[in-house]
């Protein structure tokens, strides 16, 4: 279990810096000033249970947790949701929370996004999107394609299969 | 620490889906695998100009929703007519490709149900290459190949409701991994004996040896509705992960990933 808390505290703090990142392509300068101020794990909370306790374990986990090296995502197991502390920005506080099905990241809310200036529907309507696929886009580099019932040419390009599909191209 | 194989995509858009051909091996950067990879889509293409329901020159749309006549018709067409009865008495009648809505009004025989795991799957053979690990994706239904010592390909199940998260992940060697469901075109199986959408299940994805299967199997659950999870359970060398339409997920006892089994009455 602890080896998942770290890793997922630490993905929390790299999402916080991924999203000023990408705010900061936007030239908004937003970037520069932030502090992601989690890193040590002060401050975030993580809530979950470990999964595959029954018969049938996790079919992916065999041997790859000790090989892990912490931050690689290559955790055995896990349910539940982590939030990141609030990271202070020139613009104003951004705090993440992150859901984990099976050690694998499935959804990224924003909790918390500056407000009280114009940028914050900016944000909401562009970088948080963004935040979003980027942040599932980097699982993909634990899964090699994706099922699902007739994925459409018209919501393809959106879609998680695209984003691995494009990691390989060329 | 050593890289694994060298890995490459192609994507194209054939029969109104994104086709993806993903390889690992040491040739994938070579003309001859690159033409390979366009063979397999030009054959794509080729079959759905022939049994498009949506292709007013089709020799399906010809027909009118008319079942073409084994006997005479060319042997692609034979083939799939016959598969298409195999599907629909293996499944109990649930796959019925003899009255489904036909794109112009009006219900007749459209096969396309059963035709793109039964192309996928034929088309593969091009790219039968020693050496070389194949993930090929149509459109959400997954034929997989591995060379041996290679590592598995891994399999993430999207959730019906929200596409961008995984349900489960299965790791595979080798054959098919099919999804069927209402999530992406709205309720687009029809449920034969009812003649009407059917709407109990959302998806259901099919794990096992051949795509063809699979993905007939995954319409047949969807069509069938209550009672499906049991049915996919009795299903030989198949396994499946079915959401119902409370967001319940629930798989059969043999399922590879890591949902838990649910209770069957198989």
């Amino acid at each position: 279990m602890r080896r998942i808390t770290i890793w997922l505290l630490s993905t929390v703090a790299a999402l916080v810096l991924l999203f000023s990142y990408r705010t900061s392509t936007m030239g908004t300068g937003w970037a520069r000033s932030a502090i992601a101020s989690d890193t040590d794990g002060a401050g975030s909370s993580w809530s979950g249970t470990d999964a595959g306790t029954g018969a049938t374990g996790p079919g992916s986990s065999t041997g790859s947790d000790d090989s892990g090296s912490g931050g690689d995502g290559r955790v055995s197991g896990g349910d539940g949701t982590a939030t990141g502390s609030v990271a202070q920005t020139r613009w104003g506080p951004v705090q993440v929370k992150i859901t984990v099905t099976g050690g694998k990241i499935t959804d990224v809310t924003v909790l918390q996004v500056p407000d009280g200036n114009h940028r914050d529907q900016e944000i909401n309507d562009y970088a948080v999107p963004i935040l979003r696929q980027e942040a599932l886009a980097a699982q993909s580099a634990r899964i090699d394609t994706v099922s699902g019932a007739t994925v459409t040419s018209d919501g393809y390009r959106e879609s998680l299969q695209s984003a691995i599909d494009a990691a390989h191209l060329g | 620490m050593t890289t694994g194989p060298d890995r490459r995509a192609w994507v194209a858009q054939v029969m109104g889906l994104p086709v993806s051909v993903h390889l690992r091996g040491p040739g994938v950067r070579t003309d001859a695998v690159a033409e390979r990879v366009d063979r397999v889509f030009a054959e794509l293409r080729a079959v759905d100009a022939t049994f498009s329901t949506y292709r007013p020159d089709s020799v399906l749309a010809r027909l009118g929703g008319a079942m073409p006549d084994p006997a005479a018709a060319e042997p692609l067409v034979r083939e799939v007519v016959e598969r298409c009865e195999a599907a629909r008495v293996r499944t109990d009648g649930w796959f019925d490709a003899r009255r489904l809505p036909l794109p112009g009004g009006g219900t007749g025989f459209d096969p396309s149900g059963l035709v793109k795991g039964w192309a996928v799957e034929r088309a593969a053979r091009w790219l039968v290459l020693p050496g070389h690990d194949l993930c090929l994706n149509a459109g959400g239904d997954v034929l997989l190949r591995t060379a041996p010592g290679r590592p598995a390909w891994r399999v993430g199940i999207e959730d019906p409701d929200r596409p961008e998260r995984l349900l489960d992940v299965v790791a595979r060697p080798h054959g098919a991994v099919a999804t069927s469901g209402t999530a992406r075109r709205g309720a687009h199986i029809t449920d034969p004996r009812a003649g009407r959408p059917a709407e109990a299940v959302r998806s259901v994805t099919v794990v096992g040896p051949e795509l063809l299967w699979a993905d007939v199997y995954a319409t047949a659950a969807v069509a069938r509705g209550a009672d499906a999870l049991d049915w996919l359970a009795t299903l030989d060398g198949y396994a499946a992960l079915l959401v119902d339409a409370a967001g319940r997920v629930r798989a059969t006892p043999n399922w590879p990933g890591s949902r838990p089994a649910a209770q069957t009455r198989a």
